[in-house]
């Protein structure tokens, strides 16, 4: 069981979590599925930090961000797979 | 892992068990915070827990202040109460509350003889309850004496990834073995509120919980300026990755495992419907919601966090947990429990629970926190508006 650079909750969502102090430019990240103990490899487009999202799929504006197998927002700009996700193209459906 | 079956605790007058042995000096109002803490000065073994209100306060905002004051003095960490106020009447009320229990508290009032008369006289009286106290012995109690709070704070993505499911982990553990449990942040459910009202254990409960927060929520949209996107989540929470409330909401609700919750409670109010998950609602500021949760009756509260909240509580020991390994090891003088391992896969979910058992037992028979060993002693009043 390797260590993993990114960890997804649900098989349903389309982002997962940097688990490393960073990823690099390029690096291709090993992500571990929680909910059916499954590994994937997604690559990093950005040097993105512990804790902060990439998209597992390419992602238009109005599509909705799905963690935790669950709707936390929209996509407010267009995101490609493996660049960060983040309040600079996402935004709550909320409020 | 088996669960020990008791703690060694405090047993108190009414039948509940204490993890801690306070004596407090507890002031009515803004104005007797000095001569509070003039007393707690003066004799060693007491705390003072000074405030900021208690003065011109009506309605259910009133109201508040009394639950809290009275649940604050009734919490079984406490032996035994001293209550200073300006005017007698407030004073006697809430020293009335306090005296249901059995535990010996007494009130003073400071019109009419002044700060210097009234802490003399409190003196004298806090220096019997200090001595009285300090001959209690600790003694086995079952492990369903434990009232267990929990809130998160500075959460990050770490915190819905493993430190929040931790704790749920714990509850899924102890639920079972009798225990009381209660969750409250109201706004921080926001986005998962459909999900969250489905563990109602039966429909009223339901019912009660989307009542507590669209009420909530109705008040966001009439008091906010814009939205609450400066506010929800927090800069911290954004620097640690989580990008909207739902986010924060769908991590924050980790904490309840695949428990249900059997009554909602208002702000400070004691459970009373026996042993099981609570949820109270509360604000999501961290010191304002343990001390609504000490004053329900909670005596022992964990505290996931993510990019390292530091709060504490006077009466009600705060045990913090966290996921992310940077706080983890920047912070460590404020981690209780070290779960980051859990992102490594060193560690899973079933593991982490038991070593927060472990944790959660060790401060229960009186190993102090790491907030108490700092001195953090934050005691918030939950205002609900303006005074008259």
């Amino acid at each position: 069981m390797s260590k993993p650079d990114l960890i997804i909750h649900d098989e349903k969502d389309n982002v997962g979590v940097v688990v490393i102090e960073t990823t690099k430019k390029g690096q291709d990240c090993n992500a571990w599925i929680m909910e059916n103990d499954e590994t994937v490899n997604v690559p990093s487009a950005n040097n993105v930090p512990l804790g902060h999202k990439i998209a597992l799929v390419d992602l238009k504006v109005g599509d909705t961000i799905f963690k935790y197998g669950h709707d936390i927002g929209k996509v407010v700009k267009e995101i490609k797979k493996g660049e960060h996700v983040h309040v600079h193209n996402v935004k709550t459906k909320k409020w | 892992m088996s669960i020990p079956k008791s703690f060694l605790g405090y047993k108190r007058e009414n039948g509940r068990a204490g993890t801690r042995n306070h004596v407090i000096i507890l002031p009515v109002d803004d104005i007797s915070n000095a001569c509070a803490e003039a007393v707690a000065n003066n004799i060693k073994g007491t705390i003072a827990l000074p405030h900021s209100y208690g003065r011109l306060q009506f309605g259910a905002d009133l109201e508040l202040h009394f639950r809290t004051m009275i649940g604050t003095g009734r919490n079984p960490n406490v032996a035994a109460v001293i209550v200073i106020g300006i005017e007698p009447k407030w004073t006697k009320k809430i020293v009335d509350g306090i005296a249901e229990t059995g535990k010996p508290v007494e009130g003073f009032h400071i019109e009419r003889s002044g700060d210097i008369q009234t802490i003399m006289k409190a003196s004298k009286k806090a220096q019997e309850f200090s001595m009285w106290a300090s001959e209690k012995q600790r003694e086995e109690c079952p492990l369903s004496d434990l009232w267990i709070s929990v809130k998160c704070g500075e959460s990050d993505t770490t915190s819905g990834l493993a430190s929040n499911p931790t704790v749920g982990n714990l509850m899924d553990k102890l639920e079972p073995l009798g225990v009381h449990l209660c969750f409250g942040e109201t706004s921080e459910l926001t986005g998962a509120e459909q999900v969250c009202a489905k563990r109602g254990a039966t429909p009223e409960a339901q019912k009660k919980f989307m009542k507590t927060w669209s009420d909530y929520n109705d008040f966001i949209l009439k008091e906010a300026t814009n939205d609450l996107s400066e506010s929800q989540p927090t800069a911290g929470n954004i620097a640690g990755g989580l990008s909207t409330i739902e986010e924060k909401a769908f991590g924050n609700f980790q904490k309840i495992g695949s428990r249900k919750f059997i009554d909602v409670l208002e702000p400070a109010e004691e459970p009373k419907k026996g042993k099981g998950l609570y949820f109270m609602d509360t604000s999501s500021a961290a010191a304002e919601c343990v001390t609504l949760q000490a004053a329900g009756g909670f005596n022992i509260h964990l505290f996931p966090t993510g990019q390292g909240n530091i709060i504490g509580n006077p009466i009600e020991p705060v045990v913090k947990l966290t996921a992310n390994p940077l706080t983890a090891k920047l912070m460590s003088e404020h981690v209780d429990c070290d779960v980051s391992k859990i992102l490594s896969r060193e560690m899973n979910l079933d593991q982490a629970g038991d070593k927060l058992i472990e944790t959660t037992l060790k401060v229960a028979n009186g190993r102090l926190t790491c907030a108490e060993a700092l001195g953090h002693r934050e005691f918030v009043m939950t205002k609900l508006y303006r005074s008259a």
